[in-house]
C-alpha cells in the first residue's frame, strides 16, 4: 500500500476518479430510468455508449477534425459530434426499445425472457461494430481499436500547488453534473417527468390518469441515449478511441455505479457513478492499476451489504427530492 | 345514456370474473353497484375503464364505442376511475398527486381553481400539501384519491369501494362528501360493500352476484327489498 503515493497526489487523483465517474454516472442514468419505468436490466446501454463513440468519429471524420483547428472551431465541432451522436444513441435505444423490448411487452413475456432478449440485443450490436460493419465498409471497423482525433488538446485551466486542473477534465465534469442537474429537474418539477414517475409508481394507476405509458418508456430511452452518447463524447476526449467492446466494461462500471447509488433513482446514479470513480484511482494509486476492476466490485459488495437499496435507495418514484 | 355496457365478459386467464354483465348510467345520476367479496365489482370498474380489456361485450360512452380504446384514452374522454384500495402514487406529495389527476389538462387557471374546490371539499388535504401521499393515513388516502379524480373534472366519476377499510365517521363523511360532488353536477357510478350508504345515495343501483347482475332498481326501492335487506344490510 502506497500512501504517500495517494497523499502527495490526492488532488489529481480526486479529479481523475470524478472524471471517470462522470462518465459512468451519465450511462448509469439509462440504466436507472429504464429499470425504474421498466423493471429491466436493459444490458443493450452499454452498446447504446458504444455506438456514440463511433458516432463521435464519424463525425470528426467527415469534418476532417484534427487538433490543429482554432478554438471556437473546435468547441463548433465538439459541440457538433455532441449533438450527434446523442441523436444516434437515443436513436439507437430506441429502435432496441421498438423492435425488441414493446413486442415482448405487449405479449406479456416474463421478465427472464426480456433480460435473454436484452443480452442479445447487446451481442448483435457489439458484432455489428465488431464484425459486420469491416465487411462492408473495410477500414476503420474491426475488432481493434482505433484512435479518435484530438480536437480539443489537454491544457491547464489553472494550478493550485502540484495539481494542475485540465481543461478537458472540467469539462467532463461539468457537463455530466449539469446533464444530471437538468434531468433531475425535469423530472421533479416537469408535467411530463411527473408522469415519468407516475409510470415507475404504478403503471395502471398512472393510465388513468391519462399518461400513455408508451410515450413515457420511449421517452425514457430517448433521455437514457442522449446521456449515454453525451457520454461516448466525453469519453473520446478523455480517452480518444472506439472499439467494438468498449461498452462492455464501462456498461458494468455504469450498472455498479446505478446499483451502489440505488437503482431507479437518478441521484443515486450520479452519487455511484462518481464514488465509483474516485474509489478506483484512489485504489490504483495505492496498490496497482491491476486492481481498479476489483475494488469496483469489492465496494459494490461491501456497500449492499450494509444497504441493500443502494446508497440513496430505489426507485425513481419513492426515493424523491 | 352517458355510459351503456353491453353483455361484457371479462377473463382472467382461464377464470372468467363477469359472464356478460350490462349496465347504464345517464348523464347527471349517481348509480351504485354493490355486492359481496369477490362478486366482480372492481372487475367491472377495470373493465369500463380501460385497466383491463374485455373478451367480449361493448361498452359505450357519451355515444361513443370505447370498448377497444386504452385506459389513457377513455380517461381524456371523461371516463376517470379512483381505483379500489386508494392507489395514490405513494412517492409523491398531495399536490403532485392532485396535479397528476389534472395531467391531461393545459388550462392553468382552471387548474388553480380546481385545487382551491378540492381542498374545500377535503380541508384535511389543504393541511398536507407537502406530505408524501405514502406517509397518509388510509382515510386521506381515500380522499386524496377521489380529489384527484375530481382534478380532472370527469364526465363520469367512476369510485371504487371509496369506504374501504374507514372507521364509520369517516364513511359517513365521505358518503356526504360524494353526495355533494354529485350535487355539484358530476355523474357518478359508485360500488360499494356498504350496500346501505350506497343505495341511500344513489339514484338507482344494481346488485351483482358472482359476475352477474341479478337485481336492478331505485335505491330507495332496494333499501326496502326484503332480498336485499336480509343479504346485504344484515336485517331480517
Ligand atoms: N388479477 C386477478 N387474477 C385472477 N383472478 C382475479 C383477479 N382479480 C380478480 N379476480 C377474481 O375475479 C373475481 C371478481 O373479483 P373482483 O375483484 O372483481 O371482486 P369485487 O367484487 O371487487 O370484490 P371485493 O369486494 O373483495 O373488492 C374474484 O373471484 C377474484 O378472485
Ligand atoms: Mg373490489
Amino acid at each position: 500500500m502506497d500512501f504517500t503515493n495517494l497523499i502527495e497526489g490526492l488532488a489529481g487523483f480526486t479529479v481523475d476518479g470524478l472524471t471517470k465517474g462522470s462518465i459512468y454516472a451519465l450511462v448509469a442514468l439509462g440504466y436507472t430510468l429504464v429499470y425504474g419505468v421498466l423493471r429491466l436490466i436493459n444490458f443493450a446501454h452499454s452498446e447504446v455508449f458504444m455506438v456514440g463513440a463511433w458516432t463521435v468519429l464519424g463525425v470528426y471524420t467527415a469534418v476532417g477534425a484534427h487538433s490543429g483547428v482554432g478554438v471556437w472551431l473546435a468547441i463548433g465541432i465538439t459541440l457538433l459530434a455532441g449533438l450527434v451522436a446523442a441523436l444516434v444513441s437515443a436513436g439507437t435505444a430506441l429502435v432496441v426499445e421498438r423492435v425488441a423490448y414493446r413486442p415482448l411487452r405487449n405479449k406479456n413475456a416474463p421478465p427472464l425472457i426480456v433480460l435473454i432478449t436484452a443480452i442479445g440485443c447487446s451481442l448483435v450490436l457489439v458484432e455489428i461494430f465488431g464484425h459486420a460493419l469491416r465487411v462492408f465498409f473495410g477500414a476503420p471497423f474491426g475488432r481493434s481499436a482505433v484512435n479518435i482525433p484530438t480536437v480539443v488538446p489537454t491544457r491547464e485551466v489553472f494550478t493550485i500547488g502540484n495539481f494542475n486542473m485540465s481543461n478537458i477534465d472540467l469539462i467532463v465534469i461539468l457537463a455530466a453534473v449539469g446533464m444530471m442537474v437538468a434531468l433531475d429537474l425535469f423530472v421533479n418539477k416537469s408535467r411530463l417527468g411527473r408522469g415519468v414517475r407516475a409510470v415507475a409508481q404504478d403503471p395502471d394507476t398512472a393510465s388513468l390518469m391519462g399518461v400513455n405509458k408508451n410515450n413515457v418508456i420511449m421517452l425514457v430511452f430517448i433521455i437514457g441515449g442522449v446521456a449515454a452518447g453525451l457520454a461516448a463524447l466525453l469519453h473520446t476526449m478523455k480517452y480518444d478511441f472506439a472499439k467494438f467492446d468498449m461498452g462492455f466494461l464501462i456498461g458494468i462500471k455504469a450498472f455498479t455505479a446505478a446499483v451502489l447509488g440505488g437503482i431507479g433513482n437518478l441521484r443515486g446514479a450520479l452519487v455511484g457513478g462518481l464514488l465509483l470513480g474516485v474509489c478506483e484511482v484512489y485504489s490504483s494509486a495505492l496498490i496497482s492499476s491491476n486492481w481498479e476492476d476489483v475494488t469496483a466490485f469489492v465496494i459494490l459488495v461491501v456497500v449492499l451489504m450494509f444497504r441493500p437499496t443502494g446508497i440513496l435507495g430505489e426507485s425513481l418514484g419513492k426515493a424523491r427530492a | 345514456m352517458l355510459l351503456e355496457v353491453k353483455d361484457i365478459v371479462l377473463n382472467y386467464g382461464k377464470i372468467e370474473a363477469l359472464h356478460g354483465l350490462s349496465l347504464e348510467v345517464g348523464e347527471g345520476e349517481v348509480v351504485s353497484l354493490i355486492g359481496a367479496n369477490g362478486a366482480g365489482k372492481t372487475s367491472t370498474m377495470r373493465a369500463i375503464s380501460g385497466v383491463r380489456g374485455v373478451s367480449s361485450g361493448q361498452i359505450s360512452f357519451n355515444g361513443e364505442n370505447v370498448t377497444n380504446l386504452r385506459a389513457d384514452q377513455r380517461m381524456r374522454k371523461g371516463l376517470v376511475l379512483a381505483p379500489e384500495g386508494r392507489g395514490v402514487f405513494p412517492g409523491m406529495t398531495v399536490v403532485e398527486n392532485l396535479e397528476m389527476g389534472a395531467y391531461t389538462r393545459r388550462d392553468r387557471a382552471a387548474i388553480l381553481s380546481d385545487f382551491e374546490r378540492v381542498f374545500e371539499l377535503f380541508p384535511r388535504l389543504s393541511e398536507r400539501k407537502k406530505q408524501v401521499a405514502g406517509t397518509m393515513s388510509g382515510g386521506e388516502q381515500q380522499m386524496l384519491s377521489i380529489g384527484r379524480a375530481l382534478m380532472s373534472r370527469p364526465k363520469l366519476l367512476l369510485l371504487d369501494e371509496p369506504s374501504m377499510g374507514l372507521a364509520p365517521m369517516l364513511i359517513q363523511q365521505i358518503f356526504s362528501i360524494i353526495r355533494e360532488i354529485a350535487q355539484q353536477g358530476t355523474t357518478i357510478l359508485v360500488v360499494e360493500q356498504n350496500a346501505k350508504q350506497a343505495l341511500t345515495l344513489a339514484d338507482r343501483a344494481y346488485v351483482l352476484e358472482t359476475g352477474n347482475i341479478v337485481k336492478t332498481g331505485k335505491g330507495s326501492d332496494l333499501l326496502t327489498d326484503t332480498s336485499i335487506r336480509e343479504a346485504y344490510l344484515g336485517v331480517a
